[in-house]
């Protein structure tokens, strides 16, 4: 796996694909200035384009997690599209407290749906959530706790491979179950929608788009480093043994539970930021965010760029959801076919994804 | 009619006499049309009297009466302005006593109006006057309604219409209707024999009468405690074995949906993502073999029956091709295979949303497959379940046999448990790869043309079953095939259990969550794989 070393040896291509990654992050960050440039202009950024890049970005992250996940720690999640969801979620139960008595009912503590559903007053679960601070914690808290529980079961009793996928998805498919219900209190199958405003900023205007955008952009360089770095140390080049060879680890002494265990919340805690910052940009949180399928969606991003690379995870969710984003509007029929022959391509033609193209290339 | 014993001799030597005289005179029992003329008339009045003459029509059992009680109901009665009554027929009028035509009077018939009294008198009579009627489905109406209008004066009316009744569910409602009205009957005996035959039945209903009956009855308490009791403990019986047709039921689809991949999944180890896809298409080959066999009417009761081969193979071939085509280039990676599946199984759906449309596709069921039988205890079960679940158990037991006593599944168990040795001794592990591959699809296409029957023919059939039968064939143990058919069973039934006071949707995340916690208690299932094959 001599693509997946860290080792700053200065191949050409490394070097390249370093100064391509710094290019691409300018760039990114010069899309809300570009917009503001007249319509006219040929460098004018239309409004679409920087709320859909700000979405994207937002995927990059959730796809840089799961690569901490699949790429690092061999741990293939298929549900890592409930840790987004959930941040998701925390991040519009906090909207949804910001809404205040503006709701259609003008209740001054209950959201719409609460009101319409007959809640006398806020479910407990729900306290707090007024507070940024408080559901921030929580966007990094729920979804960790969860990724801990299940871990420390799993890899506890040394559950790997598709059998981890499978539970994973199992999970994902049950949360979506669950929260399309009325009586959990989190809006049923209609979700959180209506967000007026965030720490005071009202939101659908071009100033929050574009300070969403720039929370997104550092939120991923920041997961980048932060990704890179772990990996780097001795603890990375372990996870990267366990993902190898488990067994061999563990006879050599390695506590490799453990080991996985914090990849894995790790891994949780950055998609349920991801989600959060996605959430606000969209304006709308439902449960269709936890079905199975746009998690596996989530992991042929991180396969089409390249696993175990932590720039292939976002250079694949660019890709493939810049080609979602053209084919559904050119040819949407054809969507799901080019989908599914990415999922068919990647596997059998292309295992080390685009990185792994272009530093073949390189060498 | 039965009123004999309670009515002074006096009366009925009268009758008898008047009987005599006029019996050459008329084609009727003279006292009767004598008693039911009277009786009309009374319709015409106020309502007090109308609703006297409707009883009394009622209880004369003449079924004359009918004709006038409905138009009365339907408002269709009229009264000319010397006071004869006609019915409006269509277009025409008739005489209410005779039912003969007659010619429009002049002036204009008024229209009879009712009350709610004499509405549900009407309710009453025409139960009663029913009851004796030759139409079944007429009589099962009748002894409803009395049932619901009981009164003790219903009870010799009940007792000679039970006397004649052959059907046996009128014959049931009757004994219903009987007890019901012995209830309220003022004679204590007649009390505590309705209370008793009360006590026999099992319907919710009944138990509702005894509980009213038990208000107003201080002094037969304990009994009609014994009764309600009784009915209680048949329909606890009755709930525990409803919900265990049910979670039987549910266990049966689980098991067809599970058993295609307890062979791919469990036997060769392959995980195919698109095994849904594969029960998807298995239905739409029924619906393609339906409207195929639409210009053939001879054999159209035979669409479902030629589906199952026919699916078979379609889907038999598709695997076969996935096997060759792709997977084989991925053993050994069972991550990247799960991928390309997924992959495959999505191109699929496309496929057969864009060839056949996104809408749910009509499947007819054979009528040996409609309509709803009635097990012991009263179970209503719907055929097609019960087909469903016997079929399930059929392609068990033809798996099960096609592994262990024929040729390939000898070759297939050799392959998957050494495949050098199986090699060095002749056999083509790349063909048996190929053929163990298209039986697993083979077997999901069957499950798709069971599944047709109950659920909707559309593009994402597959969808809702792949996570289900995922757990289904690890919660029973990967490579056991009981395994796979004890733990759809189970799963079912505790799904059924546990909806009651759950919640469908509850219900089913409970069940998610219980098997991944059982799995990580013991990651190998119920029956776990013993020996070599378990340390692969």
């Amino acid at each position: 796996m001599s693509a997946t070393t860290l080792e700053p040896g200065v191949s050409r291509a490394r070097l390249g694909l370093r100064a391509a990654m710094i290019a691409a992050v300018a760039i990114l960050a010069a899309f809300p200035i570009l917009n503001q440039l007249p319509q006219d202009s040929v460098f004018h950024v239309s409004d679409f384009l920087v709320s859909v890049s700000g979405k994207w970005i937002c995927y990059a992250i959730l796809a840089l997690s799961l690569d901490l996940a699949w790429g690092y720690a061999g741990i293939l999640s298929l549900g890592h599209g409930a840790f987004f969801a959930l941040g998701g979620y925390c991040m519009g139960m906090h909207l949804m407290r910001l809404i205040g008595p503006r709701g259609v009912y003008g209740h001054p503590v209950l959201p719409d749906f609460m009101v319409f559903l007959g809640y006398q007053e806020l479910p407990w679960y729900w306290l707090g959530f007024n507070h940024f601070a408080f559901a921030m914690l929580m966007v990094l808290l729920v979804p960790g706790f969860l990724a801990l529980v299940l871990g420390w079961l799993c890899f506890r009793s040394r559950i790997t491979g598709v059998y981890l996928s499978i539970i994973t998805q199992a999970m994902t498919y049950a949360l979506m179950l669950a929260f399309f219900r009325n009586d959990m209190g989190f809006g049923g199958n209609n979700g959180f929608t209506d967000f007026k405003e965030l720490l005071g900023m009202p939101l659908n205007t071009g100033t929050a788009r574009a300070a969403l955008f720039y929370a997104s952009l550092v939120t991923l360089v920041a997961a980048y480093l932060l990704c890179r770095w772990m990996t780097g140390t001795k603890y990375g080049r372990v996870l990267t043994a366990i993902r190898d060879a488990e067994n061999r680890v563990r006879f050599l002494g390695y506590d490799t539970t453990s080991h996985k265990l914090f990849a894995f919340v790790v891994s949780a805690m950055l998609a349920g930021l991801a989600g959060a910052l996605y959430v606000p940009q969209v304006g709308i949180i439902n449960p269709g965010e936890f079905s199975p399928g746009n998690s596996i969606e989530a992991v042929i991003w991180v396969a089409v760029g390249g696993r175990g690379t932590l720039v292939g995870a976002a250079l694949g969710a660019f890709s493939v959801n810049g080609l979602k984003t053209w084919l559904t509007s050119a040819a949407p029929d054809l969507w799901l076919f080019v989908l599914g022959a990415l999922f068919v391509a990647v596997t059998l033609f292309l295992p080390k994804g685009l990185i792994g193209l272009m530093q073949g290339r390189g060498k | 009619m039965g009123r004999a014993p309670a009515r002074p001799i006096r009366t009925v030597m009268k009758r008898i006499l008047l009987l005599l005289i006029l019996l050459a005179a008329s084609a009727l029992p003279a006292h009767a049309q004598d008693a039911f003329v009277s009786a009309l008339s009374g319709l015409g009045g106020n309502f007090n009297a109308q609703a006297e003459a409707t009883a009394r029509l009622g209880s004369l059992g003449d079924a004359r009466a009918l004709p006038a009680l409905r138009a009365l109901s339907e408002g269709r009665l009229l009264r000319t302005a010397d006071g004869t009554l006609l019915i409006r027929e269509g277009s025409g009028l008739v005489d209410a006593a005779t039912g003969a035509p007659v010619a429009a009077p002049d002036p204009e018939p008024q229209r009879i109006s009712i009350n709610n009294r004499v509405r549900a008198a009407l309710r009453g009579a025409l139960g009663q006057l029913q009851i004796l009627s030759t139409d079944p489905a007429e009589r099962l109406a009748a002894a409803e309604a009395v049932f619901r209008t009981r009164s003790a004066d219903n009870i010799p009316l009940l007792e000679t219409a039970l006397g004649r009744e052959t059907v046996p569910r009128i014959k049931d409602q009757l004994a219903l209707a009987l007890a019901a009205s012995r209830l309220v009957s003022p004679d204590r005996a007649a009390k505590l024999a309705g209370i008793a035959a009360l006590g026999e039945g099992s319907s919710a209903e009944a138990r509702s009468l005894l509980l009213e009956a038990r208000a107003a009855n201080a002094d037969l308490t304990e009994q009609i405690d014994g009764a309600i009791a009784s009915i209680d403990r048949r329909l606890a019986v009755r709930r525990v074995a409803e919900t265990a047709f049910q979670g039987l039921s549910l266990g049966s689809v689980l098991l067809l949906a599970a058993l295609g991949l307890a062979v791919t999944f469990g036997v060769m180890g392959v995980i195919n993502m698109a095994h849904g896809e594969f029960v998807m298409l298995g239905a739409y080959t029924t619906v393609i073999v339906q409207d195929l066999l639409r210009d053939v009417p001879a054999l159209q009761p035979w669409s479902l029956p030629l589906a199952v081969p026919a699916a078979f193979l379609v889907t038999a071939a598709a695997g076969a091709l996935m096997e060759r085509g792709l997977i084989r280039h991925l053993y050994g990676r069972p991550l990247e295979t799960l991928l390309m599946t997924f992959g495959v199984g999505m191109m699929i759906q496309q496929a057969v949303r864009l060839i056949f449309g996104a809408q749910n596709r009509e499947v007819i069921s054979p009528p040996w497959m409609q309509g709803t039988l009635l097990l012991p205890f009263d179970i209503p079960v719907t055929a097609n379940r019960l087909w469903i679940l016997c079929f399930s158990l059929v392609v068990f037991g033809l798996i099960v046999a096609a592994i262990r006593f024929t040729r390939f599944g000898l070759e297939m168990r050799a392959v998957t448990q050494r495949r050098p040795i199986a090699a060095a001794m002749g056999i083509r592990t790349g063909r048996v790869d190929a053929l163990t591959f298209a039986f697993g699809s083979g077997i999901a296409g069957i499950a798709g043309v069971a599944l047709s029957q109950i659920d909707n023919v559309s593009p994402n059939l597959g969808t809702g079953y792949i996570i289900d039968s995922f757990l289904v064939v690890v919660f029973g143990g990967v490579g056991s095939l009981a395994g796979t058919l004890i733990a759809a069973f189970g799963l079912g039934v505790i799904n059924k259990m546990l909806e009651p006071w759950a919640g469908a949707v509850l219900a089913k995340v409970f069940v998610l969550v219980a098997v991944m916690i059982f799995i990580q208690r013991r990651p190998r299932g119920l029956f776990p794989q013993k020996g070599r094959a378990a340390e692969a």
